[in-house]
């Protein structure tokens, strides 16, 4: 799961074409071309993103695309930044994504917890359903939510996003943990248990500093997702002080829809920090998808 | 004999002795602190799962514009839905949406996979770009797309230009539409691509040497041992894939609003509409139960089939 072993070489590949050095590199090559051709087809898009945000006013049209501007003008994102109260979107987006990620954190490792290391009744039914909510369809529960949030006064307020991430933090989370704590030896347990330790003092103080690089994949996931998060807040906020920035995007693109230039360098602005965060914590993202991927089994 | 006795009498002493501590206690106060840690879970299961399906299964059946109080409304609700010609066409247009953009996505992203499995140098590089798009904030990236497919100006037509094809309408011509998106969503093929590529190194060496020694060329390695060893992978993909394609979004509402004439009218923005905008709380509960037992019937079906090609190493059957 980690870079090492990407590196070797596994699975088919031209690499079985013969034993030859000589051969090999050929296909190697090949390999090379084939992954440049993707990454072309991946980066283009961005590229375009990034050229288009840089052009001066009315030369974003031109056509056939001229890929460096005549100038690179800066202004826009000064302006983007400038024309909607942005930093206002931004703190409520950072009030959602860290408190959310304080309730996921704690509620998600001690249910790990629960689900991996005690034994009780029922749990393993538990655990089946609360898998199951994975598959459920996000409007099936969002309409009698937002009947739910309405009663309570919690409708353009940011409680709908951060409160309901104090209990257990998702089927996800929950299940990415519960299998990092199943690769802790029980022995330590014991051993927090012979000295005099409780169950949750074990949880606490031996188990959850040691699940350190699983808490990380999870903060890591959390952030990108509350951080690109648009259906919810699109449904449950409504004034403009409230906004996250997914909706402040829309509302820049709704407003200047002729300022393509800016509208670019508005969704560069929203993009940079996660492909920032991707590219120094790499190794989570990977590792947290990849697990997800067993949440099948 | 004797020493059985004093054995059988000594116990209960030493339970008294230890207050009523040993054995069996220790498992229920074990089994008590499992329920209190998973009882955030419980709670939020309870209040935000459970609850809102039960309450909207009985919306179903009630007349609700929020600002009025809710009626109890029969079956107006389904009566409506039969005459709604925009339901059968809202699920005309995600089928075909998913038809086509799961396969491709799939297949794209295991392409991808296999290729980055190989091992080449600088493969760390061309994972993390490959990677990258899926992890775009979906509105961003649906405003890019935006402009990508603009008919006069779009970097889509800019590349038709180079391969000599004639400029097209994209977004705005009824029969590209789904496939427009659906270009768009093998561009997000990152996370399959992961999953795929955990699976990839997670096949044992071994079989591929055995393989070899008995004379398999690529493909059939490819064919005999990758495909069944990922199946599981593939299926997990699979599965999600349907299930989120079902559920498409942010990029119709962003981008075309269900239109040109309603061909890219998904059912999840339908429901939206219908819920958010007419405020029409009991109808669009109903379309949303339809597409909750769609969903499960694809994953019912798919739990049944899989059993026939999914292959688990270390399963017992």
């Amino acid at each position: 799961m980690n870079g090492s072993v990407v590196a070797r070489t596994r699975g088919i590949g031209p690499g079985f074409l013969g034993g030859r050095v000589a051969r090999r590199r050929l296909s190697h090559l090949a390999v090379h071309v084939v992954l440049l051709l993707m990454v072309a087809a991946s980066s283009l898009p961005l590229i375009y993103m990034v050229s288009t945000s840089l052009k001066p006013n009315g030369t974003e049209y031109e056509f056939p695309i001229r890929w460096i501007p005549q100038r690179f003008a800066w202004e826009n994102y000064r302006i983007a930044f400038q024309s909607i109260p942005t930093l206002v979107f931004l703190k409520n987006t950072l009030i959602i994504a860290l408190v959310s990620l304080v309730g996921e954190l704690l509620t998600a490792s001690l249910a790990a917890y629960g689900f991996a290391r005690l034994r009780f009744p029922g749990r393993d039914v538990l655990f089946m359903l609360m898998m199951s909510t994975l598959m459920l369809p996000f409007f099936v529960t969002m309409i009698p939510l937002f009947v739910l949030y309405r009663t309570l006064g919690w409708v353009n307020t940011l409680y709908p996003f951060t409160v309901p991430a104090f209990f257990g933090g998702g089927p996800v989370f929950i299940f990415l943990l519960r299998q990092f704590y199943l690769t802790l030896p029980p022995e330590l347990d014991d051993a927090a248990r012979i000295d005099g330790a409780g169950f949750f003092r074990t949880w606490w103080s031996v188990l959850l500093p040691l699940t350190r690089p699983a808490l990380a994949t999870v903060a890591i996931l959390s952030l990108v997702h509350h951080w690109n998060d648009f259906t919810g807040p699109l449904i449950l906020l409504n004034s403009e002080d409230r906004f996250t920035l997914a909706l402040g995007i829309r509302l820049f693109r709704d407003q200047y829809r002729t300022y393509f230039n800016q509208t670019m360098a508005y969704s560069t602005m929203m993009t940079a920090p996660v492909i920032t965060v991707f590219f120094i914590f790499q190794k989570y993202f990977i590792k947290g998808i990849s697990m997800t991927g067993l949440t099948g089994r | 004999m004797a020493l059985m006795d004093q054995a059988v009498t000594a116990r209960p002493a030493q339970q008294a002795r230890h207050g009523w501590r040993p054995r069996l206690t220790l498992r229920s106060r074990e089994a008590l602190a499992g329920y209190v840690s998973i009882l955030p879970w419980m709670l939020g299961f309870v209040v935000f799962s459970v609850g809102p399906i039960a309450f909207s299964f009985v919306l179903m059946f009630m007349k609700w514009e929020i600002i009025t109080p809710p009626q109890w409304a029969g079956l107006e609700n389904f009566r409506r839905l039969l005459a709604d010609p925009l339901v059968p066409k809202s699920l005309w247009n995600t089928l075909f949406y998913s038809v086509l953009a799961v396969p491709l996505n799939l297949v794209a992203a295991l392409f991808a996979a296999v290729m980055l499995n190989v091992g080449v140098r600088g493969t760390n590089v061309y994972r993390a770009l490959i990677y990258l798009p899926s992890q775009m904030p979906a509105v961003a990236s649906s405003i890019l797309w935006f402009f990508i497919f603009s008919p006069t100006y779009g970097l889509a037509n800019g590349i038709l230009g180079w391969l000599g094809i004639p400029p097209q309408k994209w977004l705005w011509d009824t029969d590209l539409v789904k496939p427009s998106l659906v270009l768009m969503a093998i561009w997000g093929l990152g996370n399959a691509m992961i999953i795929f590529l955990a699976g990839l190194q997670g096949i044992p060496d071994a079989l591929y040497e055995a393989a070899m020694i008995d004379g398999a060329g690529t493909w059939r390695l490819f064919v005999h041992i990758t495909l069944p060893m990922l199946s599981p992978s593939i299926f997990f993909n699979l599965t999600m894939g349907i299930i989120g394609s079902f559920q498409v979004f942010t990029n119709v509402f962003m981008m075309t609003s269900g239109g040109p004439g309603n061909a890219s009218l998904m059912l999840v923005l339908y429901i939206y509409r219908n819920a958010f905008v007419f405020f029409r709380m009991g109808y669009a509960s109903l379309l949303a139960w339809i597409l909750f037992a769609i969903v499960l019937v694809v994953t019912a079906i798919q739990l049944r089939v899989s059993r026939m090609w999914v292959y688990y190493e270390g399963e017992v059957r």
